[in-house]
């Protein structure tokens, strides 16, 4: 009769499941697992729909190469390096995260404490580089204009490398003053910040420098770069300019389409906030095994199921980076 | 059971991130140098180059998946019904949505101009 009715009652208060383990796996553990099914089936749907845009408007995608350029302390033109450096850093950390899960299993505080140590480091290294890569991703390098219909055109120089618009660009000596609501104009919206040039300044150099040339957001097929327009067409181009572009935001991406900017943000910044809270975890859980926590229990048990997110978190950036950075 | 058989696993936990790494630097080589050859191809709907870095992703992913989270020590019937469910699902999905971006991008390419000349 005992078969059909489970009643444990030594675990009573406790949230574990009682004692029943189905697949061999702990109440915790068939959780955690749980949320990571479900985790892994949300960023799949954020990375699927990034790929059904970029499909969409295959012939115009910003090339990543040319986007995310900047390796700190050193000027110029560095594509993938950064990131494969914060690639490396949450492996590394994950690698530390399963050695604890490991000493945990021989029951060895001091390794675990180690381990889970920095473990948390790296995790804030790479929080740290992201904010940085935002940081420039947002401040923006080039420059650009958009075009009536939202378009992005860049400058180029003659090798058809991408130039800034402070590499060409004079200042007119005009007085430019940026609105706010606050002084009188309630009935309009805060604009961003003020671009470094105005549309005329770019323009007039433009004209005034034949070494400069304008590039479209259309990738050639053939080569697969970005079209670098003749100098007579790419004066029509401007004469459709509205406005000069520093930088990326949820609105405006000198670097080419919005969405591009917009899904960066996303998909990034949710799995920043990811880590975010598995930093938070990772510290709690720290602080509990230098407190003994999980040797008065007698299992380290905890460790595999923080260890199971974290790594989680590490394959979601595996495939973040490869369709982010990669393809 | 080898309950308190737990011998420690630290080589076999090196060897899989100095292969990650590898991989990881084979990745970063290919990103920066995209050799014409794989980059300038086309081979079911995307380029050589493209099909090598969906291939090592797989991989590193078999790699955390197993060994970091231990999906290999798992008993079979959790390791499928965690994996099994992810691969197809994420696999329709894919499917269904890049085709139909294609589809999208076919019809709507024409209509998008790219000169000003009036």
């Amino acid at each position: 009769m005992e078969s059909t009715v489970v009643t444990d009652n030594s675990n009573e208060g406790v949230w574990s499941g009682g004692g029943k383990k189905p697949f061999a796996a702990s109440y915790g553990k068939m959780m955690m697992w749980f949320f990571i099914m479900s985790d892994a089936l949300t960023f799949s749907g954020f990375l699927v729909a990034y790929g059904l845009m970029r499909f969409k408007f295959l012939e115009s995608w910003p090339i990543a190469d040319e986007v995310f350029t900047h390796v700190p302390f050193i000027h110029g033109h560095f594509p993938m390096y950064y990131v494969a450096f914060m690639t490396f850093i949450l492996i590394f950390s994950s690698v530390t995260m399963v050695l604890a899960v490991d000493a945990g299993h021989q029951m060895k505080k001091g390794k675990v404490t180690i381990y889970m140590l920095l473990t948390i480091i790296g995790g804030l290294i790479f929080l740290g580089s992201q904010a940085w890569e935002w940081k420039n991703f947002i401040n923006g390098t080039y420059g650009a204009v958009v075009l009536q219909d939202g378009k992005i055109a860049q400058f180029v120089d003659n090798e058809g490398h991408q130039i800034a618009l402070s590499d060409f660009v004079v200042k007119e000596n005009i007085e430019r003053v940026q609105h706010t609501r606050s002084n009188g104009l309630w009935y309009v919206q805060d604009a961003g910040e003020l671009p470094p040039y105005t549309l005329n300044e770019v323009i007039t150099s433009f004209n005034a420098n034949p070494n400069v040339n304008l590039r479209t957001e259309k990738i050639d097929a053939s080569i697969k770069q970005k079209t670098v327009l003749s100098r007579a067409e790419a004066s029509t181009y401007l004469t459709k300019a509205t406005d000069v572009v520093m930088g990326a935001n949820l609105k405006v991406n000198e670097y080419g389409k919005t969405l591009f900017a917009d899904f960066f943000f996303f998909i990034t910044g949710f799995h920043g906030f990811h880590v975010f809270s598995g930093i938070l975890i990772n510290v709690i859980i720290f602080f509990n095994v230098i407190l003994g926590t999980y040797e008065k229990r007698g299992s380290y048990e905890m460790i595999e199921k923080v260890g199971l997110y974290w790594h989680f978190v590490d394959l979601v950036w595996v495939f973040v980076f490869t369709f982010f950075y990669l393809v | 059971m080898a309950h308190d058989a737990h011998e420690s696993h630290t080589g076999l936990i090196w060897k899989v991130f100095g292969l990650l790494s590898v991989i990881t630097i084979v990745e970063v080589i290919f990103g920066i140098l995209k050799p014409e050859s794989l980059h300038l191809t086309q081979f079911l709907g995307t380029s050589l180059l493209n099909w090598l870095f969906l291939i090592l992703t797989l991989v590193k992913a078999y790699y955390i998946a197993w060994y970091f989270m231990h999906l290999k020590q798992e008993k079979t019937s959790l390791r499928r019904a965690i994996v099994w469910t992810c691969v197809f699902l994420i696999c329709y999905l894919t499917t269904l949505m890049l085709i139909e971006g294609g589809y999208i991008q076919d019809t709507l390419a024409p209509y998008i101009s790219w000169s000003y000349n009036k």
